[in-house]
């Protein structure tokens, strides 16, 4: 009956077994759902999706099989207005921008911004300096592709009346993805240290034996269980270069959720400085202070740098060279901090191996962190394991 | 049976559907949102409309899924061996049933809320696998079958500190409580506090969606807090226009402690307030 949804939704990336259609069928016989197309949604999804990260994907697939409705691209990246103010500045002459000002809103700078940034799109072939220093744009490859700009679409989409499942209220959560993890947690498993504490739980035999002979009568001693004790800091370069890495990030970054139980992440953007981040897409607003993640872990924690150190030299080496903002003091130095504070420290480079010497940043990156840089591949972490446990 | 919220509970389309159609199919129920969302309330408003009993079992990081079926007591019948104890003899004196057993052979259907199912070890949802589709399972000691008279309805609440098992998601029913919008945020109030006056919830709802906003805060306030807050409202009864004010110096709410939770986001309200005052001046 509803086969092609089905499979439009096991296409379409959410993890959807046989069991759970026919639980769908199971509760449409049994009249839960009663004769409202709305009803009949939360009722497949309730059955269908079973993590909120994959809502907003069922949501578009919904949508998408049962209204025949255009496809929302994947791509929709919100840009801080920050940035479109620069690319507004860059893009339109001081009169366009009087122009457009003196005439309307906001959204048709966004407008004519848009078309702007269409032709650039041509222009990149060409080697634009604004958008390729050393090859990366600071709005990073493919992730902040300028047609996802959201200005486009959200006018398009006032026209109309918005269905439940067209609002996708559960955009945010869809930030992970499920993969095959296995071979990585294995290797990550080399870092594990057990460590027993907690509650007594468990029958320890030998102390019993020995104090049952010891006071002539039954006398159990209990011990807690076995835990890993490990902790780690993991930071994960995101955005730019990084892009072509996501998948192997995302499915070093599960591997190590469900591995560690004393995990913390933060995101920072090509070289660490002064602010990193938890959630990526409030990196503007809703960012730590690195100082205050050196004070708040203890120096036993081991911290795991990922990202592919390819960058401009200056971005490491001068106060101001970040891509994104004025950095006062030089992401060298702020890597320096951190090294200080924690000694066990390496960095996982998703690049190849081979092909670092070729890159003057991954060179001084690699010196920065006293040569313990890998690749990020299953053997790589191995060896950077085996780094950390030293 | 249908359920339709309570007077105490105002439930989302969307959260009848997934409770009905866990309740008609007894599939269990997995409820995951923010803290202070109403996820164990749940449970009791569905057992409170349905009129069945609520077994409760709450789960801790050292429970093991062998506790909600039934526990062994080796430790006090090797002590009552030694003493010389009658009821040494029948094992079954030393079987302790657990939540799920009662919940089994209850004589009416009765609700099961596996609570914080996420605290537990990893491997905790995967050792109640069987137990939960077919509802029944061995007792290895006395040999005896355990089988549910009246499917349970189970529901099951997580907040998310681990991922759950595929295999385990698959037998269940999913719903995510999402934070309740003005407009329903409004009837829960009023279902909560009905004398009300609703001048101070339209400017106490303007302050909480504020301060929801707010960027950088450890531990947003949720529903449960908001309640709290107008409770105490309520009962210090402050004039109007202290919510009111647009006053940078009194821009921390009243009774902030009701909301906020934690004082590094008490300092960064602070610090906020000031930062503001001094674009003021």
């Amino acid at each position: 009956m509803f086969n092609s949804f089905f499979y439009d939704l096991k296409n379409g990336g959410v993890p959807v077994s046989i069991k759970e259609y026919l639980t769908l069928l199971e509760a449409m016989k049994a009249g839960c759902a009663g004769f409202s197309v709305e009803d009949f949604y939360y009722l497949a999804r309730s059955a269908f999706v079973k993590d909120e990260k994959n809502l907003d994907k069922f949501d578009r697939i919904f949508g998408k099989t049962f209204e025949g409705i255009e496809f929302i691209g994947d791509e929709t990246v919100e840009i801080p207005e920050e940035w479109l103010e620069k690319l507004a500045e860059l893009y339109l002459s001081k009169e366009e921008m009087e122009e457009i000002k003196s005439l309307g809103s906001w959204d048709e700078i966004m407008e004519t911004l848009k078309k702007r940034l269409e032709e650039q799109q041509e222009r990149h072939q060409g080697g634009n300096k604004w958008i390729g220093t050393a090859g990366k744009s600071p709005f990073g490859a493919y992730g902040y592709n300028p047609e996802g700009v959201r200005i486009g679409q959200d006018k398009g989409r006032h026209g109309r009346a918005i269905k439940v499942w067209d609002k996708r209220e559960y955009k945010n959560l869809d930030d992970s993805v499920e993969l095959g993890t296995r071979n990585i947690k294995v290797a990550l498993r080399k870092l594990r240290q057990f460590a027993r504490e907690g509650e007594a739980s468990e029958l320890d035999l030998d102390d019993t034996i020995r104090s049952t002979a010891h006071k002539g009568y039954l006398d159990i001693k209990m011990v807690p269980e076995r835990h890993n004790a490990v902790k780690v800091l993991l930071f994960f370069d995101v955005g730019g270069s990084m892009d072509p890495h996501v998948k192997v990030c995302e499915e070093l970054f599960s591997a190590a959720k469900s591995e560690f139980k004393h995990m913390e992440f933060f995101y920072f953007h090509n070289c660490l400085y002064e602010k990193v981040w938890k959630e990526n897409s409030r990196r503007f607003n809703d960012f730590q202070s690195t100082l205050d993640v050196l004070h708040t872990y203890p120096h036993d924690y081991k911290v795991i740098f990922v990202g592919d150190a390819s960058m401009s030299p200056y971005e490491i080496t001068y106060p101001g060279g970040s891509v994104e903002h004025w950095n006062e003091e030089s992401g060298e130095v702020w890597m320096n901090r951190v090294t200080q504070v924690y000694q066990r420290a390496i960095w996982l480079n998703p690049i190849p191996e081979t092909h670092w010497t070729y890159s003057q940043s991954i060179q001084i990156m690699k010196t920065l962190m006293e040569d313990r840089m890998f690749p990020l591949t299953v053997s790589g972490i191995d060896r950077a394991m085996r780094e950390l446990r030293r | 049976m249908k359920f339709a919220g309570t007077e105490n509970y105002v439930a989302t389309d969307d959260l009848k559907v997934a409770v009905n159609a866990a309740a008609t199919l007894r599939r269990p129920l997995l409820i995951k949102g923010e803290p202070g969302t109403g996820k164990t309330v749940l449970a009791n408003e569905v057992a409170d409309a349905f009129g069945c009993r609520l077994i409760e079992w709450h789960i801790k990081s050292t429970t093991k899924a062998q506790q909600g079926l039934y526990e062994y007591d080796a430790v006090s019948r090797l002590r009552d061996s030694q003493l010389g104890d009658e009821k040494v003899k029948d094992i079954s004196n030393y079987i302790k049933k657990g939540k799920l057993w009662e919940a089994f052979t209850s004589d009416e259907t009765p609700v099961l809320l596996i609570d914080e199912i996420d605290k537990a070890d990893i491997e905790f949802p995967n050792d109640l696998l069987l137990e939960l589709d077919r509802m029944e399972f061995h007792v290895y000691e006395t040999g005896e079958t355990v089988k549910a008279k009246n499917r349970p309805i189970v529901i099951i609440t997580s907040n998310n500190e681990k991922e759950l098992p595929d295999a385990f998601l698959r037998r269940c029913f999913f719903h995510f409580i999402k934070f309740p919008d003005p407009e329903t945020m409004k009837d829960i109030i009023a279902v909560h506090y009905p004398d009300i006056q609703q001048s101070l919830v339209k400017e106490a709802l303007n302050v909480f969606f504020e301060l929801r906003e707010v960027p950088g805060l450890k531990k947003k306030p949720s529903t449960s807090e908001l309640l709290d807050w107008l409770k105490l409202l309520m009962a210090e009864d402050l004039p109007l226009d202290v919510l009111k004010s647009k006053d940078p110096k009194t821009i921390i709410p009243p009774l902030h402690g009701a909301l906020l939770k934690n004082e590094q986001d008490v300092h960064l309200f602070e610090r906020l307030a000031f930062m503001n005052r001094r674009q003021g001046a």
